[in-house]
């Protein structure tokens, strides 16, 4: 099993190829300052989605509120930024731990629902989140809270991506994932194998919150400003299209997705209308001939080609 | 000999449906009882009644003297009382290691950061239940297909490892709902042999529901006969065969 | 104006805003009823309905009534169709694959008809007059006294429809079970097709007197509406067609009295409050019955 942290080795080196490239294309400045922006944009995606695929993917609880998590993450770093001055990672941590707690709170009785109930409840309670933030005037109420610093760049945003994708990729290879696929595939049965449903439906949640918290915050530092219609449930709706799209139960699948319509949504930017009707159609197509999604739960570390790029197990 | 599992006068109502009436059990320690009785007897009610999946609507229950009335079905199962469902109930898309991996869940007691992070706890627990695991599954011929998905096995083989995986629980109590459900009679004898096996390699006691008779009556010491939610006989194989209670019960009034 | 005459008129605002929650949430409860999707494209379909009404009452000058007609019975075929092609091939799929289909034709819808429209908000025409009645303590408009009749009228059409028709049965049959409903010879996809067509035309129909009542249709009109209607929906009971009448009235009326008496930017938080907490203590909706799953 040491083989296991080998893995994580390996995948880390090239992980920090796949960061040296790219921040040696932005600092020679062959990405023009848009690409720049859209690889942040793509690493808090990739946040957003793997944090997700936590909850809809591996647990197998719906929820559709994701972007309220992300607005209390985006305000808090925010409001920690510009009224406190306090340094960057303090923000992060700070959203971190505000986003879960709220996410805590908000599991402890919503995990009771199931299905559909699940999801439009975290529909409502995401919604609810966004419309308290649109009345607050200390975080500038509808007009939006302006004049946070750019503290997020590419290196920041990166390694905060890494971190999240090894922290979640690792839970769900432990007792604690695997209680989650178990509720996921049989409730009862879970609950017959000693596992307190409630408690891990509520665990992974609250990480899962605690990390669009995250995301949040490096998404308020990229901009100079949050805006209160930055989380509407439609956000929410694409991270899950993000999720379902790669696979849920892929941690590779749910990069690949975020991956995939980051860069499409840029391709398209100068096309608005345009861009969400090709958006829709796409959409309906993979639903049609890949329901699975591109990943279905296969991990692109399980394929035959990467264990002998690997050089085998 | 001690009591294990006690329940007294325990009495089930759905709405106005008496499903379980003054149900009254023990088990003893190392002991292998069977539970019958003709459809909708109460028998799976019964089981779900012990396990917390249905709380009684009155009378109590107890295991190694210990109330488990108002427990959730998890915290009973770390109480040492595991079972198996009547209708599978595997986790279908996990292999079939996985499964029983789930079920050494409360064995385990690295924490989220430690998993997090792989420390050293979490690398040492991992490798033993995968040993373990594969060590339980060769016990139940099950070790060949250690890596296949649990959906994919045949009938037989998905019962026997929904009983691999309610042992890895560690139970005390191991209550299997019609194990021999759908085998034919080669597969039964089998069922048979492995159940005696296991109860002595792990020291345990069974409660099985099963309608099987050659099974009850060959390796039940002690059965219960449940007919309308209540208990109308009990005794040793010899007795409940000749039981006319019983007989009533199983081929109606007229004989 | 005294505390109780302002609670009346917001009452009375309410019952408006409800009713057309109430036309476009029992769409969605019967589509939910008989395929469990919630169709989040409903709300769209709502707004194509009002759209097509602007056109038949501006472009073509036709009186209320005819446009309405129209607006319902194209809309219902386009209800139609998003069912047959969109919804139909994934009737085996799982269920998340149905709802971002759903997703998927609701950008869909609202970005094509932003395309072709421009996403500047329409002024509907001013159709009838402003003229106000005192009735008792109550002021009520022509266009709320419009907007009563014709979700009375409709809401008698779909009861009788439910009810006393052959249709009506099939789809209640269907509802509660489709495979056995299939076995008793019933054809369910065209029922299911059916159920579509009926709701999207109520659907249409709210989007044309919203169209009258607001004055302002737009492009992306039908998200917010849509959400309300589906939370209106679960309120009283999802697939319970009078629990989602009861249901988007009562939704429509607390959002009234919170503009009315607390702040209009709370309304949609109170609507998903309401939500959130009829789903913790009845999740089966204010009509609905509990279920629970067999071991």
């Amino acid at each position: 099993m040491s083989s296991l942290r080998k893995t994580d080795l390996k995948a880390i080196v090239i992980s920090l190829i796949v960061f040296a490239v790219l921040q040696g294309l932005i600092s020679s400045e062959a990405l023009d300052p848009f690409w720049q922006l859209n690889i942040i944009v793509i690493c808090i995606n990739i946040i957003m989605s793997v944090s997700l695929n936590l909850i809809n993917g591996y647990t197998g609880q719906f929820s559709l509120g994701h972007a309220g998590f992300m607005a209390i993450g985006a305000y808090t770093g925010a409001v920690l930024s510009v009224n406190f001055h306090m340094p960057f990672i303090v923000g992060l941590i700070t959203a971190f731990v505000t986003a879960a707690i709220i996410g805590c709170l908000i599991g402890l009785p919503t995990m009771r629902l199931s299905g559909d109930y699940l999801a439009i409840a975290t529909l409502g309670l995401g919604e609810i989140i966004r419309i308290v933030i649109m009345n607050v005037n200390y975080v500038g109420g509808a007009a939006g809270f302006m004049g946070i610093p750019k503290s997020t760049n590419f290196a920041w945003a990166f390694f905060v991506m890494l971190f999240v994708v090894f922290f979640i990729k690792n839970y769900v290879n432990s007792s604690f994932g695997r209680a989650c696929v178990a509720i996921r595939e049989n409730e009862i049965a879970a609950e017959a194998m000693g596992v307190n449903t409630t408690k891990y439906k509520v665990l992974a949640f609250t990480v899962g919150a605690g990390f669009a918290g995250v995301a949040g915050c490096l998404f308020a530092h990229t901009f100079y400003i949050v805006h209160p219609s930055s989380f509407t449930f439609l956000s929410s709706f694409n991270y899950l299209i993000m999720v379902v799209m790669g696979g849920m139960g892929s941690i590779t699948g749910s990069i690949a997705g975020a991956f995939i319509l980051t860069t499409i949504s840029a391709l398209l930017s100068d096309w608005p209308e345009l861009r969400m009707s090709i958006y829709a159609v796409v959409l309906i197509a993979l639903m049609f001939y890949r329901p699975q999604g591109l990943f279905g739960n296969i991990e692109i570390t399980s394929l035959p080609i990467f264990k002998r790029f690997k050089g085998g197990k | 000999m001690s009591i294990l599992l006690e329940a007294k006068n325990i009495s089930k109502l759905f709405g106005g449906l008496k499903a379980v009436s003054n149900f009254n059990m023990t088990i003893n320690k190392g002991e292998l009882v069977g539970l019958i009785g003709p459809n909708g007897a109460g028998k799976t009610t019964a089981f779900n009644l012990f396990t917390g999946v249905y709380q009684p609507t009155s009378g109590t229950l107890s295991l190694d003297g210990r109330s488990l009335l108002g427990m959730k079905p998890s915290q009973i199962t770390q109480r040492g009382l595991a079972r198996t469902f009547q209708n599978i109930r595997l986790f279908s898309e996990l292999s079939v290691l996985d499964n029983v991996k789930i079920a050494y869940h409360t064995h385990l007691n690295y924490n989220l950061l430690e998993a997090a992070f792989r420390f050293g706890r979490y690398i040492k627990q991992e490798r033993q239940i995968e040993e373990t695991g594969r060590e339980l599954l060769k016990i139940f011929k099950l070790e060949d297909k250690a890596d296949e998905i649990a959906k994919n096995l045949p009938y037989g083989a998905q019962r026997r490892l929904e009983i691999a995986r309610a042992l890895a629980t560690h139970p005390q109590l191991l209550l299997l709902d019609e194990p021999a459900a759908g085998m034919n009679p080669q597969e039964t004898n089998e069922l048979m042999d492995m159940i005696s096996w296991i109860r002595k390699e792990y020291a345990l006691s069974i409660l099985l529901i099963e309608h099987d008779m050659s099974l009850v009556m060959g390796i039940c010491e002690r059965i219960y006969v449940l007919e309308y939610g209540s208990i109308i006989a009990q005794g040793v194989p010899d007795e409940i065969k000749k039981n006319p209670e019983v007989i009533r019960a199983y081929l109606g009034e007229e004989a | 104006m005294g505390i109780m005459d302002q609670f009346l008129q917001q009452l009375i605002n309410g019952i408006s805003l409800g009713s057309i929650y109430a036309l476009i949430a029992l769409g969605y409860t019967m589509v939910y009823g008989i395929i469990k999707l919630i169709n989040f494209a409903h709300g769209d379909i709502y707004m194509v309905g009002a759209y097509i009404g602007f056109f038949c009452i501006t472009i073509m000058n036709w009186p209320v009534l005819p446009a309405l007609l129209v607006s319902m019975l194209l809309t219902g075929i386009l209800g139609m169709l998003i069912e047959r092609f969109a919804y139909r091939p994934l009737r085996s799929a799982p269920r998340i694959s149905v709802l971002i289909t759903a997703i998927g034709v609701s950008f869909f819808l609202e970005y094509t008809m932003m395309y072709f429209v421009t996403p500047q908000p329409r002024t509907f025409p001013s159709l009838l007059d402003d003229a106000a009645y005192h009735i008792g303590p109550f002021i009520i408009n022509n266009q709320q006294i419009m907007i009563f009749a014709i979700t009375i009228i409709l809401m008698a059409i779909l009861t009788y429809i439910v009810q006393y028709t052959k249709v009506g049965k099939a789809m209640r049959a269907v509802s509660f079970d489709t495979e056995t409903a299939q076995l008793m010879g019933i054809n369910s996809n065209r029922i299911i097709s059916v159920t579509f067509g009926i709701g999207s035309a109520l659907a249409a129909a709210a989007g044309v007197l919203v169209g009258i009542y607001y004055n302002s249709i737009d492009p992306l009109m039908g998200i917010m509406p849509g959400l309300k209607a589906f939370v209106a929906a679960v309120l009283g009971g999802i697939g319970i067609l009078p629990g989602a009448a009861a249901g988007g009235i009562i939704l429509g009326i607390i959002e009234a009295l919170v503009s009315g008496f607390i702040s209009s930017t709370f309304r949609d938080a109170a609507a998903f409050a309401i939500l959130i907490l009829v789903l913790l203590f009845k999740p089966s909706g204010l009509l609905g019955k509990n279920t629970n799953e067999k071991v």
